[in-house]
């Protein structure tokens, strides 16, 4: 029966070309991430005084920046910047967040409740706001940003988790589990969290497109990884302010984030009708 | 003869195109409703009941349904050809429905006399304070107390059973000919649920109309109608007035229905538990050749392999679709 | 619906009172001395503690933290390290701006995305439902900033429609809108696109209840099921996320006012960010925040108002 269900969902998901789209597109954006040295035609930060600023042609598919460095190279190596700060730090917000929201849905004492305020509260901020506080504070850097994004992330998976262990916590194999004298984090750990997977997976590969949002975000800022590495985010910035004359060194770094948020946006969006209940019932 | 006849659905076909493949609900239903009669269809969840009655109100959801042939006349009109504004102009006038579920089956939104007013004023072209007057009427007429006060309320203000009877007031308020009740009674509580039961009784004499009963209960079939379709995976198995159906039920299904009843008068012996229908209903999807309730059917012998059975009269006003009795 | 609006709004306190605490928190464990920040490398030590004492950074820390809510309470946001500008006159002065920037998106988004939102979900898997499904796709993955240097590059810079710097003139009404234009539309499609993938997806659910089929039976027009009897059921989950939108609005404004050199709340924020002048910093935040509940109040107050079930509860 779970065979079959997993096999509906896959036809689903295939038959959903947006999503299929996205999860190639995914594919493409992690192997160039992977293969960024050998990909690049140049040093994305070798600097080339004779093609200062040209604009995108054979040589320069991209054109190239003020010091002449290649802009495509660029931002083939921000790839890497962008989707490992977007992918560690939901990683690292979905095990401190679901993990916090089972534990607030199963203990429903004082400190349960203590977590779930907190989530509130957290959730007050625009994420960018938040995540500038915490980089105010502990300043800044690869590891840094992505601590500071995880944790901005992490509530939104307490608040899922909290939910979805709620529901099936009522359900009676738990109550069974629970009188046959399984201890706590067995039952979290054997019974919850296979149950609240597949919606947290979706959240995931949603979510990951919000950090890889609020990564491009704070670098534009001038908040993320500092250059002279190249980011997507600082490169738009750097590049903004040439937007008159040399408009491909902001529009080229945009596109990017635009296409590698839209391909987890895409494959979230075709996960969701895979998961969708009603598919589960027929 | 024929002008006590109200409705007639013949060789109704509902199909559903789904993901999984094609689901004929209703496969080639006939049925004959009365002036002023009852008429239960009874079969188990699933078995094209509720999609016989919405075929009839014309309010299956298209795409994936379609009713692919058949005809449902009503006063000599075919439903199924009428356009779809001559349509709206019978739903909820002349013929009216009941739903299952009455926690969710009104607009939360609305207050529930507005609800009832809505159709009134719609049509019997009313101003709406008249609609509205009417609708109190009509709450008071389903046993609601204080009507003035409830006619103000939001269905969440009320209990399950006051929801079905503003259901019905909202049924009755245009004095329809034919009111389909799906399963009206099954999600309330059992006492409730004989309160409702005798309510729509009382005032289908009240108002002349006749009522097509859809549900799982036999129980609910005899206190209710005068004659019974059984329905077994979107066909009619047995067609035959509630007396003879009680007293000497036929097919093997019907019979199997009969046992399933817990009746209250009879002393269980020890030995003999509640009896119960082997197996499962089949799939919709890949039904079995020949007579569908074979594999679940204790009497079955080679004949039904082969082919489905035909419904046949088998004696005056008993139709029956089994190999047992006919094998022409 | 009072005792809701009252229980409402006096959730709201601790709220704010555990949002600005946390600001307190954050702001006083950033690295570096402030006293330092101002006056720069060569001070002397007696400078120093001079203005340590004059800022209050001797005290005790929970005695800065009483006297850090005190004074929020009076309206004294303190003073700029930098300029020595009263940090409240500042912020009156960019507050507005962004406000108008952020509401206007907030309405544009509204106006445009549930109209589109109900429109493909009674189209649904048409060519005009993929469409809307992609293009709303794209526009939750834009980020703001990109989206407003594409339409400055090509209306401003390409075809000179529109101004590329700045919020207009003030008391001028006509530059200030021809001003807004282009910042609004840069979030409002954002929004747009939340909004109507939201209504899609609430109007689909809706268009499935039980009751949509009892208005269908009572004999209605298609016209009157879905608009009076769908579409206000599905507005209702529309409304409660229009407060985690207006979240998400208020963070992406700080970009488009980058990128368009609006003055405003984002523009003070990252300017004090740069020169370290945690004051400014502290009382953005906690403007920022606080406008965040304030509109999740609000939203919350209107939801009350729309949904009997809470109304008459």
């Amino acid at each position: 029966m779970l065979n079959d269900l997993r096999r509906k969902q896959l036809r689903v998901f295939l038959r959903n070309r947006i999503a299929v789209v996205g999860f190639f597109l995914t594919l493409l954006l992690i192997l160039i991430a992977f293969f960024a040295g050998y990909v690049a035609p140049y040093d994305p930060n070798e600097q080339n005084v004779y093609s200062r600023l040209t604009s995108p042609d054979l040589k320069h598919w991209f054109g190239t920046d003020s010091y002449g460095r290649d802009t495509l190279s660029r931002v083939i190596h921000g790839s890497r910047i962008s989707l490992a700060v977007g992918v560690c730090s939901i990683i690292f917000g979905m095990v401190i967040g679901s993990l916090a929201g089972m534990f607030a849905a199963f203990d429903r004492g004082k400190i349960g409740n203590l977590i779930m305020r907190a989530v509130d509260v957290m959730m007050c901020f625009p994420a960018e706001i938040f995540a500038i506080l915490f980089l105010v504070m502990i300043g800044q850097g690869m590891d840094k940003l992505i601590f500071a994004i995880g944790v901005v992330m992490a509530p939104r998976f307490a608040r899922l988790s909290y939910g979805t262990t709620l529901s099936i916590r009522e359900r009676e194999y738990i109550e069974a589990a629970r009188a046959l004298g399984a201890k706590r984090p067995r039952i979290v750990l054997k019974h919850i969290f296979p149950n609240i997977l597949g919606e947290i997976l979706v959240m995931c590969s949603l979510w990951t497109a919000t950090a890889i949002r609020v990564e491009a975000n704070l670098s534009f800022l001038g908040m993320g990884v500092p250059p002279p590495t190249a980011t997507w985010g600082n490169m738009v910035r750097t590049g903004v302010s040439q937007l008159t004359n040399a408009p491909w060194l902001s529009i080229f770094p945009g596109l990017a984030i635009m296409v590698a948020v839209l391909a987890f946006n895409l494959i979230g969006d075709g996960l969701r009708d895979v998961m969708d209940p009603k598919l589960q019932q027929g | 003869m024929k002008n006590d006849i109200l409705l007639e659905v013949r060789d109704l076909h509902t199909h559903f195109y789904t993901d999984e493949g094609l689901v004929k609900a209703a496969d080639g239903i006939d049925i004959t409703i009365k002036k002023g009669k009852t008429l239960g269809l009874v079969g188990e969840s699933g078995c094209g009941k509720s999609v016989t009655a919405l075929s009839i109100m014309r309010l299956i959801q298209e795409p994936p349904g379609k009713i692919v042939k058949g005809e449902i006349l009503f006063d000599d009109q075919n439903l199924l050809k009428l356009s779809e504004a001559k349509m709206r102009h019978i739903r909820g006038n002349r013929i009216s429905m009941i739903f299952q579920e009455p926690m969710t089956s009104l607009n939360p939104l609305l207050r529930c006399g507005n609800q009832i007013a809505e159709a009134i004023s719609l049509h019997q072209g009313v101003s709406n304070r008249d609609a509205r007057a009417k609708a109190v009427e009509m709450l008071q007429k389903v046993g609601i107390p204080d009507p003035e006060g409830r006619a103000r309320e939001y269905p969440h203000q009320m209990s399950g059973g006051m929801r079905q009877r503003v259901m019905i007031a909202m049924a009755l308020s245009c004095n329809p000919e034919l009111m389909i009740a799906d399963e009206p009674t099954t999600a309330l509580d059992v006492s409730i649920q004989a309160q409702i039961l005798a309510l729509m009784n009382q005032l289908k004499e009240e108002f002349g109309a006749s009522i097509l009963l859809i549900t799982h209960d036999l129980g609910v079939i005899a206190d209710m109608a005068q004659s019974v379709a059984v329905m077994y995976a979107g066909k009619i198995v047995e067609y035959v007035d509630v007396v003879r159906l009680f007293d000497n039920p036929m097919h093997p299904y019907s019979v199997g229905l009969m046992e399933s009843i817990p009746k209250m008068d009879e002393v269980v012996p020890e030995d003999k538990i509640l009896r119960t229908i082997p197996g499962v209903v089949p799939s919709l999807y890949n039904l079995p050749s020949g007579c569908y309730f074979q594999e679940r059917c204790n009497e079955a012998f080679d004949a039904c392999g082969k082919k489905v059975p035909p419904l046949i009269e088998i004696e005056p006003g008993h139709l029956l679709r089994c190999w047992k009795y006919g094998q022409q | 619906m009072i005792k809701y609006s009252i229980r409402r709004i006096l959730l709201t306190i601790p709220l704010l009172l555990v949002v600005l605490s946390m600001v307190f928190v954050f702001v006083r464990l950033a690295p570096g001395d402030p006293a330092m920040a101002m006056l720069g490398q060569y001070a002397t030590q007696e400078g120093l503690d001079a203005l340590r004492k004059q800022m209050g950074l001797d005290a005790p820390m929970w005695l800065q933290y009483l006297r850090f809510l005190g004074d929020l309470l009076r309206g004294d946001l303190g003073v700029s390290m930098l300029n020595g500008v009263p940090v409240v006159d500042q912020l009156r002065v960019v507050l507005p701006y962004t406000l108008e920037l952020t509401v206007s998106a907030m309405v544009l988004g509204v106006l445009l995305g549930v109209p589109m939102g109900v429109y493909t979900a009674l189209r649904r898997n048409r060519s005009a439902d993929y469409s809307g499904r992609v293009v709303s796709l794209v526009g939750i993955s834009i980020p703001s900033f990109f989206l407003g240097i594409l339409l400055l590059y090509v209306f401003s810079v390409r075809m000179d429609l529109f101004p590329v710097l700045g919020a207009g003139r003030d008391g001028d009404l006509g530059d200030r809108l021809y001003h807004l234009v282009l910042p609004t539309l840069s979030l409002g499609l954002i929004m747009t696109s939340y909004i109507m993938r939201m209504t899609r997806s609430s109007m689909l659910n809706v268009l499935n209840e039980d009751f949509v089929r009892t208005a269908k039976s009572k004999g209605l027009q298609e016209r009157i099921v879905v608009y009076k009897h769908a579409f206000m059921n599905a507005l209702i989950p529309v409304v409660s996320v229009l407060g985690i939108y207006f979240i998400i609005n208020l963070g992406s404004s700080i970009m488009t006012e980058i990128v368009f050199s609006r003055p405003g709340l984002g523009k003070l924020m990252v300017l004090a960010m740069k020169q370290r002048d945690y004051v400014v910093l502290q009382s953005v935040m906690v403007i920022y925040a606080t406008l965040a509940i304030f509109i999740n109040l609000f939203v919350d107050l209107i939801y009350g108002l729309i949904d009997p079930r809470i109304k008459y509860g």
